[in-house]
């Protein structure tokens, strides 16, 4: 469990380690939290030779409203998220995902920025991303631009990242009117990781749906966005039985993956179960009184 | 023995506040100058041919002393040993670095000694081995199969040993039976995941010509008579040191190739070696535990009564016997019988050879299996028969006046009381409440599960007779000069508290301070003797031991307390330390000056020693059986596969109590590991014989946010076997929780015609057994 030799800078400014990015390619790494990097380097199953140490650089972490917006710092850890008060107003979803990542000890050096950058399939901040269409900033040698969440997963542990791009921070919107939020998962016993989770969010107009969000991680090689799931809901009156039909579709053109803790058959049954159980409970949260779901 | 202060209170651990503050010193906390460190390169292959191992591109880096391969030592170092003997046991040489052949992943290929541990690590990438892989059994029911890949060529069947026993008329019990129930149960593997890993320190002194290895090991006087068979030093040139061992579970009662390697390679190279175990070698490379398949057929009568039972059981041995390998399934078969009357009993065990690491004690060691199998058997019984799972098992128990009590497998139960301890953890768990909650909430859908496991297991281990290696331990009780006591216990601790609790038994027996009594343990140039901490007998036998030289001092201070005071040593009372005439409460003398006169010597009865310690080598005449009832009740959602543990109870009787404190730890981490095997944990091995379980990434160990609340209680039954009337407690907790857990699942799903799921009880599984099957309605069947 001992890394292969790799040098360890820690530049002051955003500007000094996109430089360090730019000049030293694939062969260097962001270092944020470090949770997931650092275990991947102890089994040498990844061997940078460079970590350009984010945590000098001021500024990059922190939780502030702009309007209806809602902006993250990179560098926020989880525990940050998961007890920020501001959010669990403004955003309850984010604290309400934050809370369940792993435990203690990852929640209090994990930060979100890493996690994203990461991509890891069964990440949980994923979910929450993909479900609240948050937009994602991103700085590199041309300068900067903005993510889609939808645009930022492209593949298994692959974004839309260049090699010398930096994710600086993360916009979600403020939850205005009657809204409710979920974040449900079933963790793999080991390691924490979702085997399924799923992130709703949903506003209420009356008894109708007036929009929804779903996000969707630990099913696929990356995690997405249920767009089928969301339009069958959107401007509908939300019944149980409609529910169901809607999260069949979370799987419909998803490949899920299978392995010693779930089968593929297994994630995809559990993707559909707790894609109706989180959008009930959001429905929940926002005030919709559903009928009597039908036992599940 | 005067009235009691110390023991049976709940003393804090003595030895924490070190290991809190990081004050503490394990293996690898201990720094000698010069120190090389080692790494080693482990086989990627489950089973190949090395055609060739290139070392020089290695040897030629920054830093690296020496690279070592399997051919280097093969005539310098000795196999490593195993003590389990049986008439049929089939014994491969098994070396310290494999030579020719790999047999399985993570078998130590080649060391790399370095300045520094990034150094050594780095070096095992240009090691280059060539393989050219074999056909892998890793199954151990295919490896019995005709036809199978072979793992070594002179027992072509891969039997590695057979083991039977058959008392009572089986035949007639089958005959006479009114019904049969059979059943399939699975052990699967497990890793003991002890928190430090292995690690071992040696240095060697060519002028003294003396070898000091200090191990992470939980048997340093028997580690030391094997090293210096494989390394054919002299016993008394060579010091085993175990310094602060973070926890065992049995894994670190071996001797492992590691060991002997580093004891070679410090003579060899003149500095220091050290090597620390990683976690992934941990997993791949320290022993395993459990790993048995098992087929049982139990004949029972309308009424509950069980008539006969028959046990065909396949273990999974891995590639080489470890010290105990081959001991441990045959436990499994001797403790059967559980704490029920039966009166007939076959057991058939195969050891099997597959190509994967070594199985061994791990937590429980051969009791868990034999007591899942009754306990699971028990509620499979009651199903079949319509009997709640309480009154079969009431109906079987023998009764308090029968003990001690033998059992068809020919093992003598010391003390019991089985019926007291369920009653109590009915009472406790509130059994006839839950009861029709369940069926309360199996209006709704919601599937409630209740599960008893009634066990009684074997520990304080020996006698003699019935171990490999000795079943005695000794205790030396040492008073010094200024009036300290020093005691030293050959049952070296990992975790267990020895210090405290040892500390308790002599404090009381010689009226000192808690404060005035060091133990010491571990270093066999210390303490004299011994055999270690394993088989939950520390207390039973190592604590008697250092109890009778307390007795020996108190006896001798008494003589030199009769002689100073002039009086007839009978006419002395001793108390709160202090020898003094009967009636004459003033006239008296203190241990601690009694122990100074003993020192100076100037003033002592004729023909006395000088000095006032003693040691004593306790041999108990049979092992002890503690017992108890475990209850859990869970939750089971039957769409997610969740199970929601809602209530644990456990009432257990490990006889008299030193520290109940130190009881209720060791209780509430054996559930936890009970648990982890019933619900979470299992070395997964493919068909190629990789590990995908290899990291904690993937093989999962309960976490304390996991577990719920245990509600602890206990019965006491004191043992006639030792003075102290202590059991053992040890693995207890994981003996009796693993079965409770599972029969609650069973039982949650009845409604769903569960009548056995194997473990670990993922939600998969769970899915699987209830989908597409509606629930019966409630009252259909428990």
């Amino acid at each position: 469990m001992i890394p292969a030799p790799f040098d360890h800078i820690t530049p002051v400014t955003l500007d000094e380690a996109i430089r360090a990015l730019t000049s030293h390619g694939e062969e260097a790494k962001l270092l944020a939290g470090g949770h997931s990097l650092l275990p991947l380097m102890k089994l040498r199953l990844a061997s940078p030779k460079l970590l350009i140490d984010l945590s000098k650089i001021p500024g990059l972490a922190g939780i502030r409203q702009e309007g209806d917006k809602m902006t993250v710092g990179a560098l926020t850890t989880h525990y940050q998220i998961e007890s920020s008060e501001l959010l669990k107003e403004k955003c309850p979803l984010l604290p309400q995902t934050a809370r369940v990542i792993g435990d203690v000890q990852v929640r209090n050096r994990g930060t979100i920025g890493g996690s994203l950058a990461h991509a890891d399939p069964a990440a949980d901040l994923a979910a929450a991303m993909l479900a609240l269409g948050a937009e994602l900033r991103v700085r590199g040698a041309q300068g900067e631009r903005w993510l889609k969440a939808e645009e930022f997963f492209l593949d298994l542990m692959t974004t839309a990242l260049s090699p010398s791009e930096i994710l600086t921070e993360i916009r979600v919107p403020v939850l205005s009117g009657r809204c409710g939020t979920a974040y449900l998962k079933l963790p793999q016993k080991a390691s924490g990781f979702a085997l399924v989770g799923v992130a709703v969010w949903l506003r209420a107009d009356g008894g109708l749906c007036a929009d929804i969000g779903v996000g969707v991680t630990g099913l696929g090689a990356k995690p997405f966005r249920a767009v089928r799931v969301e339009r069958h809901l959107r401007r509908k009156r939300l019944e149980p039985a409609l529910i169901e039909t809607a999260s069949a579709e979370v799987t419909l053109r998803i490949e899920p993956l299978g392995d010693i803790h779930a089968s593929a058959e297994f994630r995809a049954h559990l993707a559909r179960l707790y894609t109706y159980r989180a959008i009930v409970e959001a429905a929940r949260t926002a005030g919709i009184s559903l009928t009597k779901a039908k036992g599940k | 023995m005067p009235v009691s202060k110390l023991v049976g209170a709940r003393i804090k651990r003595r030895e924490d506040p070190r290991l809190i503050r990081g004050l503490g010193h394990y293996v690898d906390d201990i720094n000698l100058p010069n120190t090389l460190h080692v790494a080693i390169l482990r086989s990627p292959h489950a089973h190949a041919r090395i055609k060739a191992i290139r070392v020089e591109e290695a040897l030629k880096c920054d830093g690296v002393v020496a690279v070592i391969t399997g051919s280097d030592i093969q005539e310098q170092i000795g196999p490593v040993p195993v003590a389990s003997q049986n008439p049929t046991l089939r014994v491969p040489k098994h070396p310290v670095l494999t030579v020719d052949k790999v047999r399985f992943v993570g078998e130590g290929v080649a060391a790399v000694v370095a300045e520094d541990r990034y150094t050594a690590r780095d070096a095992l990438d240009l090691i280059q081995a060539d393989y050219e892989p074999l056909p892998v059994v890793s199954d151990p029911e295919k490896a019995l199969e005709p036809g199978s890949p072979v793992i070594h060529p002179e027992w072509p069947d891969n039997v590695a040993f057979r083991w039977a026993l058959k008392q009572g008329n089986l035949a007639k019990a089958f005959k006479e039976a009114y019904k049969v129930v059979k059943q399939r149960l699975v052990h699967q593997r497990l890793a003991p995941i002890a928190l430090e890993p292995r690690g071992v320190l040696a240095r060697y002194l060519p002028g003294e010509k003396e070898l000091t290895l200090w191990s992470s090991t939980q048997i340093p006087h028997i580690l030391k008579t094997q090293l210096s068979l494989m390394l054919r030093l002299p016993e008394n040139r060579l010091r085993v040191i175990a310094p602060e061992v973070g926890g065992g579970f049995g894994s670190k009662l071996n001797v492992y190739a590691e060991e002997a390697l580093l004891g070679y390679l410090a003579i060899r190279l003149g500095r220091p070696v050290k090597w620390i175990e990683g976690r992934r070698e941990n997993i791949q490379a320290t022993i395993h535990g459990r790993g048995q398949i098992g087929e049982v057929e139990v004949a029972v009568r309308k009424d509950g009564t069980i008539l006969g039972l028959q046990y065909k059981v396949v273990a999974d041995i891995g590639v080489y016997h470890q010290l105990l390998t081959p001991g441990i399934p045959p436990l499994t078969g001797l403790m059967l019988s559980g704490c029920y009357r039966i009166p007939a009993i076959g057991i058939e065990v195969v050891g099997v050879f597959t190509n994967r690491m070594a199985t061994d004690a791990y937590r429980g060691a051969g009791r868990p299996e034999a007591t899942y199998v009754m306990e699971r058997m028990m509620d499979r019984l009651a199903q079949e028969l319509g009997i709640d799972p309480v009154k079969i098992r009431q109906k079987n128990f023998p009764k308090p006046k029968e003990f001690p009590f033998k059992t068809a497998t020919g093992l003598v139960y010391d003390s019991g009381n089985y019926q007291a301890a369920l009653r109590k953890a009915l009472k406790l768990v509130g059994y006839e409440k839950w009861r029709s909650e369940q069926k309360r909430l199996r209006e709704e859908r919601r599937y409630l599960g209740i599960g008893l496991s009634t066990y009684v297991e074997i520990c304080g281990m020996g006698p003699s007779a019935a171990m490999p290696a000795g079943g005695w331990e000794s205790g030396t009780v040492r008073m010094e000069p200024t009036g300290k006591v020093t005691v030293l216990t050959g049952a070296s601790p990992h975790g267990q508290g020895q210090e405290t609790s040892f500390a308790q038994i002599v404090a009381d027996e010689l009226g000192v301070d808690l404060d005035d009594i060091t133990v010491i343990h571990g270093d066999t140039a210390v303490v004299p003797s011994g055999i270690g901490t394993f088989g939950s007998r520390a207390t039973a036998v190592g604590g008697t031991a250092v109890f009778q030289s307390a007795e020996k001092v108190k006896e001798k201070a008494r003589e030199i307390a009769a002689h100073l005071l002039e009086a007839d040593p009978e006419d002395l009372v001793f108390s709160d330390g202090k020898f003094s005439v009967k009636g004459v409460p003033k006239k008296g003398i203190t241990i601690q000056q009694i122990a100074l006169e003993a020192h100076v010597a100037k003033n002592l009865p004729k023909k006395m020693e000088p000095g006032l310690s003693a040691t004593s080598v306790f041999e108990p005449s049979n092992f002890t059986f503690p017992f108890g009832t475990h209850i859990c009740v869970v939750e089971v959602d039957p769409k997610s596969g969740g199970i929601e543990i809602k209530k644990y109870v456990a009432v257990d009787d490990c006889g008299k109590v030193i520290n109940p404190l130190l009881v209720d730890g060791q209780v509430q981490g054996g559930i936890a590991q009970g648990l982890g095997q019933a619900l979470y944990e299992e070395v997964v091995y493919d068909e190629n014989g990789q590990i995908l379980s290899g990291s904690l990434m993937d093989y999962a160990v309960p976490k304390a946010g996991d577990l719920p609340r245990f509600e602890l209680a206990r019965t006491e039954t004191p043992t006639p076997v030792n003075p102290l009337g202590v059991k053992g407690v040890g693995e207890a907790g994981t003996i009796g929780s693993t079965p409770a857990v599972v029969n609650a699942v069973v039982d949650a799903l009845t409604p769903f015609g569960a009548t056995h799921i194997d473990m670990p009880l993922k939600a998969e599984k769970i899915w699987r057994l209830c989908q597409g099957k509606k629930a019966a309605r409630a009252g259909g069947g428990r």
